[in-house]
């Protein structure tokens, strides 16, 4: 027994680096498994909607007539039960602190409308498709007559 | 003839963490009697099983306590894959034991902090909660969060973690450990803290049996109802595991119990990174319950024994999910320890429950 037993640890930390940082002068380094806010790659995003039935915190909104997908950050917390529903995988937890936000508004992104290019392959993609599945039906066919 | 008078206490105090209310009677300076008084936030989250599925209400799960929010999401996890009938691979069964040790560790060390600031030791207070922060930056890194994890699912973990992860948390351990040791030593043998806390709010091995106390505010009164010691789970793959216990009854012996505890919970991180098998970290899940189907589970939560119980309706909607905290519990020992203390010491009483009052009314 005795008194003073920090005496050693709190001298000690007149020498030493402080353990806080200056926020917001200096900004905290974000480690990379982060869970720092949900960004979704519109362009891949099929507007399922799955991933607005799997949120707990009926943070997402999807609209597939208004080609739309909508997060309320206010209601979103940070699960990620969402990234992994999602069946294209666009949806991500990007590791980074926000800047904290002046007003409470719901992020809409809306999806873009696809390039010529891009309708011309979704169409190939289709022709090809049906092309092979005529093809294996008449093989069938065949088999059967034969 | 002396008069009693009734002081209240609470909700709103100073030095109270959490919502509790007591009335106390006192005569003069002495406290004849404490009446609690809870219910200043109930949320209704047991009911929130019949409106979010099972697997959305992890989430909620681990909102029922900000301190012992991993506990729980492993609890009620560990309660619906028993209602399941589902196997976890072993893998997962070491990461949620390395992270709820982890978490044991940090909600003790915050408690350290909390009592040197009740006692008036703000250098101490400063100096736990710096140590904790090293634990919470583990969370944030292994993780993706600091306090609130996420990290459970129905059938498994989130994520993995590899061999560079889990030598960073075995790393982190060891280095807190030197000054952890200094703040323990302070704890233990400092005669200031010590004629603070000796011999205050005392409650007898037979008592501590008699109101069914929990955690280590039982465990300070040599009672030990460990669940860790039933081995479920990982703690089964343990090569030995003994729980704290000491025979003072008093503030000072919660206080060590804690302070010993955080210790043990490194050990038992460190045999768990060295012996922890490869493999998968979560199967999928997806069936629902059978209908009328009942699973219960207990699970040591850093303040004592935490009871879960699940009720199916053959949906993936429970038709009941009921949980028994621990501080629901403690607070009939609490009461019952404050009966004949001194009005100055009352804070310090509460405290050494640990009361968690958001966990208690959910
Ligand atoms: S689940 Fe994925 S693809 Fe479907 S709407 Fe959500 S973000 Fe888009
Ligand atoms: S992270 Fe969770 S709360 Fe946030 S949008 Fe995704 S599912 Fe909803």
């Amino acid at each position: 027994m005795g008194s003073f037993k920090l005496g050693k640890m709190t001298l000690s930390s007149l020498f030493k680096q402080p353990e806080t940082i200056l926020y917001p002068t200096v900004a905290k380094k974000a480690p990379a498994g982060l869970k720092g806010h949900i960004e979704n790659d519109i362009g891949v995003c099929i507007l399922c909607g799955i991933c607005e039935k799997t949120c707990p915190a009926g943070a997402l909104r999807v609209d597939k007539k208004e080609n739309y997908w909508a997060i309320d950050r206010f209601r979103c917390v940070q699960c990620a039960a969402c990234t992994r529903a999602c069946p294209k995988a666009c949806l991500a937890m990007r590791p980074s602190y926000m800047k904290p936000s002046a007003s409470m508004s719901e992020d809409v992104f809306f999806k873009p409308a696809p390039s010529e290019d891009e309708l011309a392959a979704k169409e190939a993609r289709k022709a090809a498709k049906l092309e092979a599945a005529m093809k294996a039906k008449a093989a069938r066919q065949e088999m059967q007559e034969g | 003839m002396s008069q009693h008078t009734v002081i209240p206490f609470g909700p709103q105090h100073p030095v109270l963490p959490e919502p509790l209310h007591l009335d106390l009677v006192v005569d003069d300076e002495r406290v004849i009697e404490a009446v609690p008084q809870i219910g200043f936030i109930h949320r209704g989250l047991e009911r929130m099983t019949q409106t979010h599925d099972y697997n959305q209400f992890i989430y909620i799960a681990e909102r029922i306590c900000g301190i012992c929010a991993f506990g729980h999401s492993l609890g009620y996890a560990e309660t619906i894959e028993s209602l399941l009938g589902v196997e976890i691979p072993p893998r997962a069964e070491y990461l949620r034991v390395i992270l709820h040790e982890l978490s044991r560790m940090h909600s003790h060390i915050l408690w350290l902090g909390l009592a040197a600031d009740a006692f008036g030791h703000e250098a101490l207070f400063m100096h736990c909660w710096r140590l904790r922060e090293r634990i919470l930056d583990v969370f944030e890194a292994t993780t993706g969060g600091r306090v609130i994890l996420s990290a459970v699912i129905v059938g498994g973990m989130v994520r993995d973690q590899d061999a560079a992860m889990l030598q960073m948390i075995k790393d982190t351990i060891v280095g807190i450990k030197d000054e952890y040791g200094q703040l323990v030593n302070t704890f233990v043998n400092d005669s200031s803290i010590r004629s603070r806390l000796d011999g205050i709010g005392y409650i007898s091995k037979e008592d501590a049996m008699r109101y069914g106390m929990v955690g280590p505010f039982a465990r300070a009164s040599n009672v030990n109802n460990d669940v860790r010691c039933l081995g479920k789970g990982g703690y089964g793959k343990l090569s030995t595991f003994d729980p704290i216990m000491d025979t003072s009854g008093d503030c000072f012996g919660r206080a060590k119990v804690r302070a010993l505890e955080v210790l043990q919970s490194a050990d038992i991180i460190e045999e768990m990174i060295d012996t922890i098998p490869g493999g998968e970290v979560a199967i999928p899940v997806k069936h629902a319950p059978e209908p009328g189907a009942q699973a219960c589970n207990t699970l040591e939560q850093p303040r004592g024994e935490c009871y879960y119980y699940a009720l199916s309706n053959g949906t993936k909607y429970l038709e009941r999910m009921r949980m028994r905290t621990p501080t629901s519990v403690n607070l009939a020992g609490m009461a019952m320890a404050l009966k004949g203390c001194d009005l100055a010491d009352v804070n310090m009483i509460v405290l050494t429950i640990d009361p968690c009052i958001s966990c208690t009314e959910r």
